[in-house]
């Protein structure tokens, strides 16, 4: 896929990198001084407790804040070396790149069908109606999703059951074949062995997609994911960056007093 | 009522076993109260509509006294309907005045016409029946043998009929001074052709206008004070719209309005208080109510769904088009419903606007003259003769069926976009 100002992929060990970011809702300033390098094909896990900010660094990834008007982002966050808030870059061609997996399931009031095949045909889709057809079925098994529902493509994507529903929504992610998946907290609505599913999902993903998630598990943080980042609020109450290293040296061998506090449970 | 639990309450607030039965007991019958307050307002409700619609069906049905000025017997000599074509052109030809013959044969020659038609002609302008009394459905029911003594006694000659005043012939005639005559054909087209141009005008910018104000409008002290403004005018009496549209539509757009910038000419239509105006006024009128009612479903559309489409790499527009819309949409015509049927029953905009009150010419386009139901209704009410209240009756009818359709045409498509959405 080319463009022109825009990003073109280059092979790097980061795929995004963020220097000296702030992130503020008019004069408030939410997190402030995220310098955080996130490993290409890697599963990169944001944790921490409520408020911390972790969502709207996620969110900063791919420019989704500025759908809040007062939001307002300050520093740099290189996709390729380019930097995502450079003025010719369109958020637009960012969000095509960079897909996204919302916290509440959220497929479109459509057939499963449509919803696979929004994104592409919204993105100028030159293909055949046969095309399209694989297309979604490359996408529905790549999310898992295929065998329970191929025989029920026309059906409502609000239908399926809630664990569904979201690989439903990972499965809209691919079809346009993002870099980097960026996922909110995608099992916090889900039971255990939806969880499961999504996790296994996301291992499976990894070897092509770089993986951003946030979550509230650290037990999940702590089995699916290579890295972790650990936000915790300051005393100003803006979010900022404790830690960030290998999940498990993290876990076992953390380096921060107050990274130690969280996960073992003391407070958060 | 035995008690729940006996053990002693301690706690100094909460009141004993005895005293919380008798406080549930009074909050139960407080309850009931309410609900019988409500009770009865629904049913005070269903009764004033009862009433209304009892009344309006009790003067469209009933007997009428019909006679007439010239005894049928005397002009044939077998009943009026089992003459053919030729033999009632002849008795026109014989009976009528010179120049009440040429007029008809000028409107449209005679031969050509059906024998129904000539038949009606020879009634009204030969015999010259006449209603000389109509009596409403409920004395039809229960009175009629007062009535028949009535009319042996006061009208001798009088023929006593079962008249339903809403018919056929009545959706079809044209105006006419002559009660049993009249008809609502030219007031329904007008009606529908004014309520056409009114949702052509008044449904794009009003959807347009909300999509702005709630997706790109950002919220600045002008914004603001449009936004209230809107919802002031949703409250504006009619009248105020009527002398808006008289202003603006028929005054200073008068070229446009009247037809003329379009090279129309009609004489009879020589400037601007045509359908088009009347439409135009009603769309104004019916702008604020269009745009609130948008601006209400566009807000309710989940914003996770405009999220899951940005995130996918769409833009504010395909968006907007794909999914705040459809989503609206039910929402959008629920409110279009609502206001378009208020539009169908306005009469004092019509009125400063300048509808006509008696015209016998079918409209044919944006640019004739018109009349509308609400204003025959209004004007008819407001004539002495007792007929008129009838037809006035029977026209109430006509409108409240034009509403319902149009209604009904609505929420059927209300619900087909709202199940094709949850396929």
């Amino acid at each position: 896929m080319t463009t022109n100002g825009g990003i073109s992929p280059q092979d790097a060990k980061y795929a995004l990198e963020t220097r000296d970011m702030h992130v503020y809702y008019g004069s408030f300033r939410a997190v402030k001084h995220i310098n955080l390098n996130v490993e290409r094909q890697k599963i990169t896990a944001l944790i921490g407790p409520s408020g911390c900010g972790k969502s709207t660094v996620l969110r900063s990834f791919n420019r989704m804040n500025e759908l809040v008007p007062s939001a307002r982002v300050e520093g740099k966050v290189f996709f390729h070396g380019k930097n995502l808030y450079d003025s010719n870059v369109d958020p637009v061609e960012v969000r095509r790149r960079i897909g996204m997996v919302f916290q509440k399931p959220n497929p479109f009031p459509k057939s499963i069908y449509d919803n696979i095949a929004f994104g592409p045909r919204i993105n100028g889709w030159q293909g055949t109606k046969a095309d399209m057809d694989n297309l979604v079925e490359q996408s529905l098994r790549a999310s898992v999703l295929w065998d329970e529902v191929k025989d029920k493509l026309k059906e409502s994507g609000l239908s399926l059951s809630g664990g569904q529903q979201q690989r439903l929504c990972i499965a809209r992610a691919l079809a346009i074949e993002p870099e980097v998946i960026l996922m909110d907290e995608p099992c916090s609505a889900l039971d255990p062995i939806s969880t499961l599913k999504i996790e296994e999902l996301m291992f499976e993903l990894r070897r092509q997609y770089t993986i951003v998630i946030v979550t509230h598990n650290m037990q999940q943080a702590s089995r699916a994911s290579d890295n972790t980042a650990f936000f915790l609020m300051d005393n100003d109450r803006a979010g900022t960056l404790v830690e960030y290293g290998p999940t498990e040296q993290l876990f076992t061998n953390p380096q921060d007093k107050r990274t130690e506090d969280y996960i073992s449970g003391r407070f958060g | 009522m035995s008690s729940v639990s006996q053990t002693g309450n301690t706690s100094s607030g909460m009141p004993t076993d005895e005293a919380m039965h008798r406080n549930i007991a009074q909050r139960r019958q407080r309850g009931r109260i309410w609900q019988g307050v409500l009770f009865a307002s629904t049913t005070i409700g269903m009764l004033v509509l009862v009433i209304l619609l009892a009344t309006i069906i009790n003067e469209s049905f009933g007997l009428i006294a019909v006679q007439s000025t010239v005894d049928p017997a005397t002009i044939a000599d077998r009943p009026l309907e089992e003459l053919s074509k030729e033999e009632l052109i002849v008795i026109l030809e014989d009976n009528l005045k010179r120049r009440v013959y040429q007029r008809l044969e000028r409107e449209q020659p005679l031969a050509e016409r059906d024998q129904a038609a000539l038949l009606e002609i020879v009634r009204v302008e030969v015999v010259q029946e006449e209603v000389v009394g109509s009596w409403p459905l409920n004395e039809t029911l229960f009175n009629r043998a007062a009535i028949e003594a009535e009319v042996a006694e006061e009208f001798p000659r009088a023929e006593i009929q079962f008249r339903s005043w809403i018919n056929p012939d009545f959706l079809t005639n044209p105006m006419s001074s002559v009660p049993a005559l009249a008809g609502v054909r030219t007031a329904l087209l007008g009606t529908l052709w004014m309520i056409g141009i009114t949702i052509l005008f008044a449904f794009p910018i009003g959807v347009g206008a909300a999509i702005y104000l709630e997706e790109y409008a950002t919220d600045t002290w002008y914004n603001r004070i449009i936004q209230t403004n809107i919802a002031n005018l949703a409250g504006v009496p009619s009248i105020i719209y009527g002398m808006l549209g008289l202003a603006i539509f028929v005054r200073a757009f008068e070229p446009l309005t009247s037809g003329t910038l379009f090279g129309l000419t009609d004489p009879t239509t020589a400037n601007g208080r045509t359908i088009l105006s009347a439409g135009l006024t009603m769309g104004l009128l019916i702008l604020p109510v269009i745009i609130i009612a948008a601006q209400e479903s566009i807000r309710a559309v989940p914003n996770s769904l405009r999220q899951a489409s940005y995130g996918l790499g769409a833009t504010k527009w395909q968006t907007i088009w794909n999914h705040v819309l459809p989503g609206a949409m039910p929402g959008i015509l629920t409110g279009t419903i609502l206001s378009v049927s208020r539009a169908i029953g306005e009469t004092a905009p019509l009125i400063v606007v300048g509808a006509s009150t008696f015209i016998v010419t079918d409209p044919d386009g944006p640019f004739s003259k018109f009349t509308a139901l609400p204003i025959q209704i209004y004007n008819w009410t407001a004539r002495p003769q007792d007929q008129f209240r009838d037809i006035a009756a029977a026209a109430i009818i006509v409108l409240l069926i034009v509403l319902l359709t149009l209604n009904a045409i609505a929420v059927l498509l209300r619900d087909y976009i709202r199940k094709r959405r949850s396929i």
